[in-house]
């Protein structure tokens, strides 16, 4: 393994836990939309902010790693993106703005009228934002990104065929992650009822997900013929997995396996998250810059696997410490005073 | 590594200068967000401190009070921060695209530090109460320190930009990086020294200025009145530290950036005896309508009348930044130093000669605007580093026009970026002065329906 595959692999990860954590707190963002009015949807509302509020704000720092590492160890793939794909890409970090600015406005606010002004804001951003960022994928695994500033094309590189599975599959993937997460966090909530419901909802966002994975497979074949050929190939044995997986994951969703379902729905969303560089790979924006055209100078790659090394080390025990205390937080249905 | 450059095409000047104020605003606003993120931890941590030590009711008012605030700032600081570093690939793609790979290291140093402050402010915030008083104090120490190295990791970054060093460019394609020379570059001290200084000056005359306003509405007890002194005490005594580290900043310039120098002052013409002016208007290369003091800019950078100061002639016409702003941009940020400086002295007489504060109203008038006034310094002093530093982006290696994206439309994105921190601006000012004044009714439950 060469360090700029290393440093691929490490970015990888960061976007892997994003997906996982910060998309998990925009999902929950998605159920806050759809929970209902205010009176009926209060105890929902309550029990999404207390699963994301103490840690969104760690988790949506992977984001950021990403983008760092992507501009450091690949300056030539960050600026190609970051120019073409310039309309969603604003869009995206304007919906992130209002979703944190919103979520903790609406936190402090005491008034109905605030909080549904601040939490519709939070909402809508939540589903805004992970589309648009799909978007983006979808933009870059169809190959319509290429190499140099703003080279593509500026509204066709994001909205096409592509882009748009890319970004229905992202909210998908959030709202799953979210309801799966949500069942366990209600049930030690000591709140049968709800986690029946999020139960009900991750069962039919699970259906719903995969039916678009499998209709987006026909998708691709058309629009990205050569993603197609790399997930049907090299990726396939990870494409198999994640379907296997989702499909245990509802079998124990049905059997109210919450625990077990957090890591079966986790692995699942990750088989595909690697099947994606997996199917392209060596190209990092395809046809045909390879990640190593984009690579920076060795001696940058090697230093910022170093900090990220060190970075892990401090990281991630201190993130392990807020989980464990987020856990072990007591959920108080009324707000204290 | 393809070369970047040959396939930028150009923007329009409209665009670039859509661009650039989308820039400044977004780290305009920022910045402020970023200040406190830095300072508020300290006073926060004192107080709890106190708190802890001496079970001391009030001080364990002002921790929760200041921490409530903390909660709202620190998330809307996160989603501002996360803006700018995609603008800087949106906006500014030519700069990453080259040099991304030169100046990453700082950034990717930040972006550990500022995963250690979200982990522990959320540490910090949700676990008090399930930790022990020492075990959560010991919790907020990491918000601080990660907090202060943020600044200085992306601030070196900043100082990069106007000291370029860790690489060679050999026929348009970067070789022989160095990271680490990257980042310790000469503008890394004073640069890094002077925001960290303002960062708890912001913090601390801006809180203080919201107690000001609480003590001459007649809150004066003592929770109003710790609310103000240890905030203020802060600020107060970093003030003429500030000053000294902000002459050391002007002297690396006239040694290293020499033009920007001569903006900062309005100084066309090299040579000896170069008056200090004093407001003034920057026309056909020459500052008018200036008040001068003789010889006075000479005595401050060489110590002696006769001291040669460069100025703007020894730089190409197409290499000049331009004069007026940067020149008054930095006297607003000087002007309030000193004023400042003027306010804390203030307070120190009056503390050594009665153990109080000056009994005229006059005093806390001053105090409740020195916050704003703090502000106002930091975004003139910003205003004056990065408009003297232009054309370049990189000083004497990249212009601001081969860094901007060559999309067209640039300008839209702008109006629309504008229309959403305006409503930002307005809703985090809403939320910070409800939650004041909610507060001040007694605790009771929520409105819940």
């Amino acid at each position: 393994m060469d360090a700029a595959q290393a440093l691929l692999a490490a970015m990888w990860l960061g976007l892997t836990l994003y997906a996982l954590l910060g998309g998990a707190d925009f999902g929950g963002g998605v159920w806050d939309l759809l929970a209902g009015r205010s009176r009926a949807g209060m105890p929902q509302r309550r029990l999404i902010e207390h699963s994301i509020g103490p840690v969104w704000e760690a988790n949506h720092v992977w984001l950021i790693f990403v983008l760092v590492v992507l501009w450091t160890g690949f300056p030539l793939a960050f600026a190609s993106v970051m120019s073409t794909l310039y309309i969603p890409l604003t869009l995206a970090a304007l919906g992130i703005i209002a979703r944190g600015a919103a979520f903790a406005f609406r936190k402090t606010s005491t008034e109905l009228w605030q909080q549904r002004l601040f939490g519709g804001a939070f909402a809508l951003s939540s589903v805004f934002t992970p589309f648009f960022l799909g978007t983006v994928a979808g933009g870059i695994a169809s190959g319509r990104v290429p190499p140099g500033l703003a080279a593509g094309d500026l509204v066709r590189s994001w909205v096409n065929p592509t882009s748009l599975l890319g970004g229905v599959l992202a909210v998908g993937v959030c709202a799953y992650l979210a309801a799966t997460y949500l069942c366990d966090d209600a049930v030690r909530a000591r709140s049968p009822d709800m986690a029946e419901g999020f139960r009900r909802r991750a069962l039919a966002t699970a259906v719903l997900v995969g039916a678009v994975a499998l209709g987006g497979i026909a998708v691709l074949r058309w629009d990205a013929p050569l993603l197609f050929r790399g997930l049907t190939g090299r990726a396939l044995p990870l494409i198999v997995a994640s379907a296997v997986l989702g499909l245990v994951s509802i079998a124990l969703l049905w059997w109210r396996r919450y625990l077990l379902v957090r890591g079966t729905a986790v692995l699942a969303v990750a088989a595909v998250m690697w099947g994606w560089p997996v199917a392209q790979y060596p190209a990092m924006l395809p046809p045909s810059l390879t990640y190593l055209d984009a690579a920076a100078q060795p001696v940058v790659l090697t230093t910022t696997l170093a900090v990220a090394a060190v970075g892990a080390l401090l990281v991630l025990p201190s993130i392990a410490w807020l989980f464990l205390l987020q856990r072990r937080m007591p959920y108080e249905p009324e707000r204290p005073a | 590594m393809t070369s970047l450059t040959v396939l930028a095409g150009p923007a329009s000047p409209a665009d670039l200068a859509a661009a650039r104020m989308q820039m400044a605003l977004s780290l305009g606003w920022h910045i402020v967000l970023a200040c406190l993120g830095v300072g508020m931890p300290a006073l926060l941590l004192f107080a709890e401190w106190r708190a802890v030590r001496t079970g001391d009711e009030d001080f364990h008012r002002l921790a929760r009070r200041w921490a409530k605030a903390v909660g709202v700032l620190f998330a809307v600081g996160a989603v501002s921060g996360t803006i700018l570093s995609f603008e800087m690939g949106l906006l500014w793609p030519g700069l990453m695209g080259v040099y991304g790979q030169v100046v990453g290291l700082p950034f990717a140093l930040e972006g550990i530090a500022f995963f250690i402050e979200a982990i522990f402010l959320g540490i910090w915030l949700y676990a008090w109460g399930r930790l022990s008083p020492r075990a959560h104090l010991l919790s907020g120490v990491p918000i601080l320190v990660a907090g202060v190295a943020s600044a200085f990791f992306i601030v070196s970054a900043n100082a990069w930009m106007n000291q370029p060093r860790g690489f060679d460019l050999e026929s348009g394609r970067i070789t022989h990086v160095s990271p680490w020379a990257a980042m310790f570059n000469p503008a890394t001290p004073p640069q890094t020294l002077h925001m960290i200084l303002a960062a708890f000056m912001v913090s601390g005359f801006g809180t203080a200025g919201v107690y000001a306003v609480a003590l001459l509405r007649g809150h004066r007890d003592r929770y109003h009145r710790l609310g103000f002194v240890v905030p203020f005490t802060m600020a107060a005594v970093l003030t003429p530290v500030q000053i000294v580290v902000g002459d050391y900043a002007a002297r690396f310039l006239s040694e290293y950036q020499p033009a920007k120098l001569a903006a900062f002052e309005g100084v066309y013409r090299t040579g000896p005896y170069a008056p200090l002016s004093l407001g003034g208007v920057f026309v056909d290369d020459r500052m008018r309508y200036a008040v001068e003091i003789p010889s006075a800019l000479s005595l401050l950078v060489g110590y002696r009348p006769s001291a040669v100061v460069q100025g703007l002639d020894r730089t190409p016409p197409a290499d000049r930044p331009p004069v007026t702003p940067v020149h008054w941009a930095f006297e607003t940020m000087v002007g309030i130093g000193f004023l400042l400086l003027l306010l804390s002295a203030w307070l120190a007489w009056s503390w050594w000669r009665r153990r109080d504060l000056p009994r005229t109203p006059w005093f806390l008038r001053l105090a409740a605007i020195a916050g704003v006034l703090a502000v106002v310094a930091v975004e003139a002093g910003w205003t004056a580093t990065e408009v003297g530093r232009q054309p370049w982006v990189v000083y004497g290696r990249m212009r601001t026009l081969q860094a901007v994206n060559p999309v067209p439309g640039l300008w839209a994105g702008f109006v629309v970026v504008s229309l959403v921190y305006v409503v930002l601006t307005v809703a985090t000012v809403y939320v910070l002065r409800h939650m004041t004044r909610g507060r001040q009714v007694a605790p009771q439950e929520p409105v819940v329906t």
